[in-house]
């Protein structure tokens, strides 16, 4: 019987330091949001964004200049323009800077946001390997991505619901080509831009790029890079980034008007200013185009 | 391969100037993991004990959940934890996505099954002749539960080493429920991923080689305790 009773007392010492345990760190789960340790919640303005435009370093030029002459603190999280879509259709973020006017439409029609508004452009790129095994000449994309379907050369696409993934599907729709989904040539590498760019760059692919990111991979691979723009100027390529506070009524714990004061500045003239004077390689990543 | 010699030069230039994001990114994952481990020890010692110790219904079957836990996915364990965290979601009012204790509450889920796996199996090899052993030594009860306690020692420092290593290295929970954020939730794994996405190798097997000095330092300081107790 002594087994007994010495195996109660040792399950009473257990469970009562279990309680204690499960006390401590839920106290420390409930009190972690107050010391602001990384937490996004309080004064920070909250924004998802494109991997173009934080791969190429524009936020990291921009936003420091935003803080300083508005006194708002800003934090963003960079990914496809799907994934920036859904995070402030689930209120995660405040405010959001995409590039896929459809479904920007789309999201503000379903009261998700409150006003889009254009900010800046680029231009898409087709870029290949040099030896250009599809022999694309021109600038039609149409007979571009023709080309590539019936020479069989490797494609590379996001695969993600990002902005460009979505304007390459446009894309191949426009040219007749059924967008292609598990042929051996096409490969989806459902990652970012620039992480795209480099797996294209070593399988000897062609993939769609937005001009910003082309050009800061261009200037990371010093002078030689294994992927060059092949096609470049059709009117269908046109890449427009729009800025899109999450709606309030929507999300009533959204910072409204700290993403409104971002909308501002961004079509604001400093701001359009510096946009214009980011350059890599002495050549201009985004053109600033708000309307005033 | 340029970039392997270039990660080392690397690696060590920017622990000697200090540079600001490695060091940010080194205090971030160090902060969440020592949250993560806090509570997972805290939490997995005690219900490691009581599984290792206690014969009750159900145990082998509680037992093999808790080992097929160890074989939980970071990535879905981001997922589940993104999902509650969202501002819609279940616990979305605490304010806790993209924040360094939302990632320490997905890596505590992801050590607290290697904790108690471990401490119970720590306790179940050492339980069978010592009880009997300090019994007929004339040990009270108190005195049996210590000992039994101070004798899995070494086996829950070898839990706490193990769930150590696998927290400080995930990238999963990091990336979904920080949001790898610059200055805020990047951690290093996060930061390792992005900079491999840029293609830039070097900067990559840097961090990569900061992250290997610091899971040195902590089981060197590990190694320390277990001589001394």
């Amino acid at each position: 019987m002594g087994k007994d009773m010495e195996k109660k007392e040792a399950l009473r010492n257990i469970v009562s330091f279990l309680i204690f345990s499960i006390t401590l760190v839920s106290a420390g789960v409930v009190s972690m949001p107050q010391d602001c340790n990384g937490s996004p919640d309080g004064e920070t303005l909250l924004m998802a964004t494109t991997t173009s435009t934080d791969n190429t370093g524009l936020l990291d030029y921009l936003m420091p200049a935003f803080t300083d002459q508005t006194g708002v603190d800003i934090r963003w999280i960079s990914t496809g323009t799907g994934k920036a879509l859904k995070l402030g259709e689930n209120c995660d973020v405040d405010v959001l800077l995409v590039h896929a006017p459809q479904a920007e439409k789309a999201f503000v029609d379903k009261g998700f946001g409150t006003e889009r508004r254009e900010i800046m452009y680029n231009d898409f790129v087709l870029i290949g390997p040099a030896e250009n095994p599809a022999g694309i000449r021109g600038n039609k994309i149409s007979e571009a991505l023709q080309a590539i379907r019936s020479s069989q050369n490797i494609f590379v696409s996001r695969g993600d619901e990002s902005g460009t993934h979505k304007m390459e599907r446009t894309l191949w729709s426009s040219a007749d080509v059924p967008t292609p989904e598990q042929e051996p040539w096409y490969r989806q590498s459902g990652q970012g831009m620039l992480a795209t760019i480099h797996v294209a760059g070593e399988l000897k692919g062609y993939t769609l790029t937005d001009r910003g990111t082309y050009i800061k991979y261009e200037s990371s691979a010093e002078g030689k890079p294994a992927l060059i723009v092949l096609l470049e100027g059709d009117a269908m390529l046109l890449n427009q980034y729009s800025i899109i506070p999450v709606d309030p009524k929507h999300c009533p714990k959204v910072k409204y008007q700290k993403a409104e004061i971002l909308s501002n500045w961004l079509a604001g003239d400093e701001a359009q200013r510096l946009i214009g004077a980011f350059k890599l390689l002495g050549k201009q990543l985004f053109n600033p185009n708000a309307s005033r | 391969m340029d970039f392997i010699q270039d990660g080392f030069v690397q690696a060590f230039s920017l622990l000697r100037n200090g540079d600001a994001a490695t060091y940010s990114a080194i205090s971030t994952t160090l902060r969440s993991s020592g949250l993560a481990m806090a509570a997972s020890l805290l939490l997995g010692i005690p219900l490691g004990y009581l599984l290792g110790y206690f014969d009750f219904r159900f145990k082998k079957q509680i037992r093999i959940i808790v080992d097929t836990l160890l074989s939980l996915p970071t990535v879905f364990i981001g997922l589940v934890i993104y999902a509650l965290l969202t501002r819609n979601g279940p616990l979305g009012q605490a304010g806790l996505l993209f924040s360094i204790p939302g990632i320490a509450i997905g890596q505590m889920l992801l050590s607290l099954p290697i904790v108690i796996a471990l401490t119970a199996t720590a306790v179940e090899a050492a339980d069978r002749n010592l009880r009997l052993t300090l019994m007929s030594l004339g040990a009270n009860r108190r005195q049996v539960a210590a000992t039994t306690l101070w004798e899995v020692r070494l086996g829950i420092l070898a839990a706490a080493v193990t769930a150590t290593g696998r927290v400080l290295t995930e990238v999963g929970i990091s990336l979904m429920v920080g949001g790898n954020i610059k200055w805020h939730t990047r951690t290093i794994t996060t930061a390792i991923a992005l900079e491999t996405s840029k293609g830039e190798f070097g900067m990559g097997i840097a961090l990569g080689l900061v992250l290997l000095l610091i899971a040195l330092t902590v089981n060197i300081s590990l190694a320390g305790l277990r001589r001394r107790i």
